[in-house]
């Protein structure tokens, strides 16, 4: 493992719609305490949610970078107003790295380096080598990609570094209705952002009471955390460089301490699973899709 | 023969269903190749490289246009199939390729600059910079628009990106954002992305429970229904779950699309053609469906101003029930 260059852990854009003073003090802290070399900060899922951290957006973004923190703005999933366009485009005139998630954001950028997102099918090297000749730099797969595929798609480009999501609940959809609006029998205009309701998302269960799915606005999300540790050795060895750890509200710091500690060799993959369990709840672990697996299923 | 009012695209999923098309007036057809390059690779469907060439001649002594869809992600590694898909597309004459990946277009664009390419709808190109980067870098011709807009959205579009867009006019609501959803691979590791089928039916049964059935995909269960109560396939985002302890279609209800009521509509937003969804349905729906259609633009490009009444449809849509999607209330 000496010969590759080292891993990076990076804190994947928050998913659910917290408040302003939760996402505050969750920036803060990280930039104080997590071993993360990375942060991507923006809003993925739903544009009405995007005022509500702006007054602290400068003062965050400030502070990790003062921590040393590398600092990449997310952009939306699935763009459709004209309003999230110009967004799209003040945050690509802020200057700092984006992450493009809609093909649109890619257009915007028109050739300038930046970071494709896992919600832009790259599954193949013809994809990928189109888009680093658009200026990709670093590709974040698609949560669906087997192992396999990520060894053929990460191996021997220079020009370009690929990152994989290690820890949290995996995006599955994005829709342009709203489930949590449904949910709550509202619409997507009068909605009064529930979604803030539930800070690690609503639980879908089946109708025979399998907690399956959660609900994050228009975006759907397992229900259970994908936890690639075990898996790290292999993913480095393959091309990956960045670790992807999607905020959940729970100990994130503590999160990212252990998954820093099995990538340095101080903890043992296996050992590190058994200590994230207390920190997760109840909640399931998966890695099927990895596997090329159902991406419910545990190995 | 009157001026064509809009294209009518329609499904072919076998041989008999597109000869079933092209006779009940279909202005295009579009089918796929036996093989995980389309998104309808079921069991039992779609062509092989003779039956396209066939198809194809049939289609064209009858004026009609054939568009294949290859339109799913090849995994890394594997593109052999996809270029070969494009290869056989054009060798055969066909009038269109309908794509979705990047590389794939990015092959079909360098290798058969004059065969003509189609975004497909797994592309889920909702925008106007989405549609131009389409258009910049692979000459896109045309762009089959994702179900999730409003006319007035799609109508607002077309006036930015000024080129043909094709709308879902008949078939199933789809809610989620198409080609980048992979609800169906979690619940039974088969991808629609890249191996082209959503609850794939090796993966779905049905049985008897309290003289309800129960639907399942994968081990996972998906909806419980009386006998006779309209139920729809069971892929994940037409299910029934529990959400704060009430259960529901937290996605979308068991109810097809049927847009005949708003063709003048979609015209009117400049819409350049109608896809009817169905290479999976028999072929007595696709001439059931087709020529209702038929009959209706052909009344349209008349004249014709009354809405026209959709009763003979009923029975095609998905659960017997059906809506005009997001076309009219936007999904907002």
């Amino acid at each position: 493992m000496n010969a590759l260059a080292p891993a990076r852990l990076t804190l994947g854009p928050l998913l659910y719609h917290w408040s302003a003073q939760q996402r505050r003090d969750f920036y803060l802290r990280i930039a104080d305490e997590a071993p993360i070399d990375t942060v991507y900060l923006g809003e993925v899922v739903c544009s009405k949610r995007e005022p509500t951290f702006a007054p602290h957006r400068t003062a965050v973004i400030d502070r990790l970078r003062a921590a040393g923190k590398e600092v990449i703005v997310s952009t939306l999933a699935l763009v459709t107003t004209q309003r999230e366009r110009e967004t799209i485009a003040e945050l690509i005139a802020g200057g700092l790295m984006v992450e493009a998630n809609d093909v649109a954001c890619v257009q915007l950028l028109a050739g300038r380096p930046h970071v494709v997102g896992p919600y832009i099918n790259v599954f193949n090297e013809g994809a990928r080598d189109f888009l680093v000749g658009r200026g990709a730099v670093r590709i974040v797969l698609p949560v669906e990609m087997p192992a396999k595929s990520i060894g053929i798609v990460a191996a021997g480009d220079a020009r370009v570094e690929f990152e994989v999501q290690a820890f949290g609940r995996q995006p599955l959809s994005v829709a342009m209705r709203c489930y949590h609006a449904r949910a709550h029998g509202r619409t997507k205009d009068h909605c009064q952002l529930v979604c803030g309701l539930d800070s690690n998302g609503l639980t879908a269960n089946t109708i025979d009471g399998t907690e399956i799915l959660t609900i994050n606005g228009t975006q759907t999300l397992t229900h259970g955390h994908v936890v690639l540790l075990a898996e790290l050795g292999a993913l480095r060895r393959a091309g990956v460089r960045h670790f992807r750890l999607s905020p959940q509200d729970l100990d994130m710091v503590r999160v990212a301490a252990l998954y820093r500690d099995v990538l340095d060799g101080r903890e043992e993959a296996l050992a590190a699973v058994e200590t994230l369990r207390p920190l997760t709840g109840n909640v399931p672990f998966v890695n099927g899709f990895l596997h090329g697996r159902e991406g419910l299923a545990w190995t | 023969m009157s001026p064509r009012y809009l294209e009518l695209v329609c499904p072919a999923g076998t041989p008999a269903a597109l000869r079933a098309a092209v006779d009940a007036g279909a202005d295009s057809v579009y089918c796929g190749f036996r093989d995980c390059t389309n998104a309808r690779n079921y069991p039992g469907l779609n062509f092989d490289v003779d039956e396209l060439r066939e198809g194809i001649a049939y289609a064209h002594a009858r004026d009609c246009k054939v568009l294949v869809a290859i339109n799913t992600f090849p995994p890394a590694g594997g593109a052999g199939p996809w270029q070969r898909a494009v290869d056989q597309a054009a060798a055969a004459g066909a009038d269109a390729v309908i794509l979705a990946d990047i590389g794939v277009l990015d092959y079909a664009t360098r290798r058969h600059p004059g065969l003509r390419r189609h975004l497909s709808v797994q592309a889920s190109a909702a925008n106007a910079p989405s549609i131009a980067f389409y258009r910049e870098n692979f000459d896109v011709k045309r762009v089959v628009l994702p179900r999730v807009l409003s006319v007035e959205e799609v109508a607002e579009l077309i006036e930015e990106i000024g080129m043909e867009t094709e709308v879902f006019a008949f078939g199933s609501v789809g809610p989620m954002s198409e080609g980048r959803c992979f609800l169906s691979s979690y619940l039974t590791g088969l991808s629609p992305t890249s191996e082209g089928a959503c609850a794939p039916a090796s993966h779905v049964t049905y049985t008897e429970q309290d003289g309800r059935m129960l639907s399942k995909l994968g081990g996972t269960t998906l909806n419980c229904f009386a006998r006779g109560e309209p139920a729809a396939y069971p892929t994940p985002c037409k299910g029934r779950y529990v959400t704060n302890g009430r259960a529901s279609y937290l996605f979308e209800e068991p109810i097809g699309l049927n847009a005949i009521s708003i063709l003048p509509e979609l015209k009117h937003a400049g819409v350049t053609a109608l896809k009817i969804e169905g290479r999976q349905r028999s072929r007595a729906y696709v001439t059931q469906v087709v020529t209702t259609f038929r009959q209706a633009l052909d009344a349209l490009a008349c004249g014709a101003a009354a809405p026209v009444p959709a009763a003979e449809l009923k029975g095609e849509t998905e659960g017997g029930r059906e809506t005009r999607g997001a076309y009219h209330r936007g999904w907002r």
